[in-house]
């Protein structure tokens, strides 16, 4: 479904990535992990087309979307949930929600925000209040929604655990399986790795802007090298 | 809180001014003195029962006019409506400029306010509506300046696509520079182009605007006139807010990346609002032009810009009605305080400095401001 040749990106001098290929199968959870810097999040950034490839081709559906700008990437259905939430603080949850959905049309609109709300029935709750005046969790949960509200056939998660307590960390990676098994596809950038590869079917291993490593999640999280860098073992 | 208490609070402060009213003998200039004395009186009777005055005082407007927002607003225009009527002409003049100020006010809150660009160079849009309505009308008596008030808009317009295309690419301080430029540009070219602007001299014996055998001449019917295309400017920005181009606005000033991640086109997003507001801007700029039937390069310096800036800035960035209230402060305030003219620049800047210390977000605040009153009352109902 999605498939990365040889994507190199960089910023000013800063090489960020030195050639990463990958590929995403249809209604599959991958995870990138990687220590800071190791260049997950500019990957994500390369696909959702928010920063120019210095060279390298980004394929979604049979389709090289690495020169298309980023509303045409969304409105093919990658949907980019960005890291830090960034949630705009000024607008009620409501809006935030509608601006999700910037692309749709009315009518499919309103349907798409009763869908979005039947699965975190807690923002049904906060629909009137400012998006500022949420607690860190909710903040995620909109983020997440707000990232749905398009529709995407892809959904690219930028580190949604960050900064949360534990339980709300579960609460996140139980939705993101549930909505697999709604058949969307996944791409999970994560820090924290054995939650990550817990519900991931297949990840890669960044390293200073190379992939290097890749298998299917249970065996990596029993490889050696991984354990040692990344799970604390 | 109760929103009864808060009109209560209000209507307080108004009966104390009504009462002060007679013994200032008409002399407005004791108003600001008057108010002061009100609202120490007004603090100290909160002090007395609870501590919490201004904050209360502040999510009180806010609150009640959120609540009653239809008869507010129909309040306010009944006064501003009927305000010829019992004043004088010189302070008809006045709030004719204000008005004005105003409308350009409202416009610069579109890119400062909504989108988050700042534009420091403002003040040119303002003087390519003034000079286009001077050129069509007096100068070369080319049209009536009904036919000349929408060209004026779209010549600034023109002028806010032709410099937002390259410049639009740059962000914070750059594009704030960029704008001062444009400024500075349109001044200098106007003191130049003889043959066009008239040079340094200006433009001369521009008409006051008629229709049929009606002129709006007198101040009075001047300021109805103001009056009505500041309401129609502060409709359409209104409306703008609640569409979902303005939720688009808010949202790329809010967090420009994730507006882009979300699809939302930044670039085209921020020229809309540049022109939009460089339009609103011509248009007042027009409506100046015909108000003095004079205009020459002195009336557009660096100096308004950073007084519309202001005034967006004191009112409360990102607020419609905050805009509006920052241009009348500005322009009524210091011609109240004539006697102190010669300090008015130092008020001025201290003034500015003190909201940046006490009212970062202005004088009513943004938006979440207004909804966390709001909130709090909703919770303390519940």
């Amino acid at each position: 479904m999605l498939r990365l040749t040889d994507v190199h990106l960089a910023y000013g001098h800063v090489h960020a990535l030195k050639g990463v290929s990958l590929a995403v199968a249809a209604g599959e959870i991958v995870t990138l992990i990687g220590a800071n810097g190791a260049g997950k999040s500019s990957t994500l950034k390369a696909i959702s087309a928010l920063h120019p490839l210095r060279s390298g081709a980004i394929e979604f559906a049979g389709e090289a979307i690495h020169a298309l700008p980023p509303h045409q990437v969304v409105a093919r259905g990658v949907s980019h949930c960005p890291e830090g939430r960034r949630i705009f603080y000024d607008l009620s949850v409501r809006e935030n929600l509608l601006m999700g959905g910037y692309l749709l049309g009315k009518k499919e609109l309103e349907e798409r925000l009763a869908a979005v709300l039947d699965l975190f029935p807690r923002l049904r709750e906060r629909l009137a209040q400012a998006g500022g005046t949420l607690s860190g969790g909710e903040q995620q949960m909109l983020a997440i929604a707000r990232a749905l509200m398009c529709n995407p056939r892809l959904l690219m998660l930028d580190e949604p655990s960050l900064g949360l307590a534990p339980l709300m960390v579960e609460k996140i990676f139980e939705t993101v399986l549930s909505l697999k098994k709604g058949g969307l596809t996944v791409l999970l950038v994560e820090q924290n790795a054995g939650a990550a590869l817990a519900v991931s079917d297949r990840a890669y291993v960044l390293e200073t802007g190379r992939v290097t490593l890749a298998g299917d999640s249970a065996s990596l999280a029993r490889d050696e090298r991984v354990v040692k860098a990344y799970l604390g073992g | 809180m109760s929103g009864r208490r808060l009109t209560h609070d209000l209507f307080f402060y108004l009966g104390m001014l009504l009462i002060f009213l007679p013994f200032m003998g008409g002399k407005v200039a004791y108003l600001p003195v008057v108010f002061a004395a009100v609202w120490g009186l007004g603090r100290f009777v909160r002090f007395a029962g609870e501590n919490r005055g201004i904050v209360r005082f502040r999510e009180g407007v806010v609150t009640a006019v959120a609540e009653r927002q239809r008869l507010a607003i129909a309040l306010i225009l009944a006064v501003a409506v009927g305000l010829p009527f019992v004043s004088s002409n010189y302070l008809i003049e006045v709030l004719t400029s204000a008005l004005l100020y105003a409308i350009l006010a409202s416009a610069l809150n579109i890119t400062v306010g909504l989108t988050g660009v700042l534009v420091l160079g403002f003040i040119g849009f303002y003087a390519v509506g003034a000079y286009t309505t001077g050129i069509l009308t007096a100068k070369f008596a080319l049209c009536n300046f009904w036919v000349a008030l929408p060209l004026s808009g779209l010549a600034a317009m023109l002028c806010g696509i032709l410099l937002g295309i390259p410049a639009l690419r740059l962000k914070g301080d750059y594009l704030a520079v960029v704008t001062l430029g444009f400024g500075e540009i349109v001044r200098i070219f106007l003191t130049n182009l003889d043959r066009l602007t008239g040079g340094p001299n200006g433009i001369l014996g521009i008409k006051r605007p008629s229709l049929g055998p009606f002129t709006i001449d007198q101040p009075r019917e001047f300021y109805w006139f103001a009056l009505a295309v500041l309401a129609l400017v502060v409709l359409a920005v209104a409306r703008l807010v609640n569409s979902r181009y303005g939720r688009a606005w808010i949202a790329i000033r809010e967090n420009e990346m994730a507006a882009a991640a979300l699809g939302i086109d930044v670039f085209r997003k921020h020229l809309l609002s540049f022109s939009l507001s460089a339009f609103f801007a011509g248009i007042a700029g027009s409506l100046f032009a015909v108000k003095q039937g004079f205009i020459s390069p002195d009336s557009f310096t660096f100096y308004e810009s950073v007084l519309v800036l202001c005034m967006v800035v004191l009112g409360g960035i990102g607020n419609v009605t905050g805009a509006v209230t920052g241009a009348f402060l500005l322009i009524v305030l210091p011609e109240f305080l004539r006697e102190f003219a010669m300090y008015r620049m130092l008020v001025f800047g201290a003034v500015m400095v003190a909201f940046m210390v006490f009212r970062p977000h202005g004088l009513l605040g943004s938006r979440l401001i207004a909804r966390e009153a709001v909130d709090r009352e909703d919770a303390g109902a519940a």
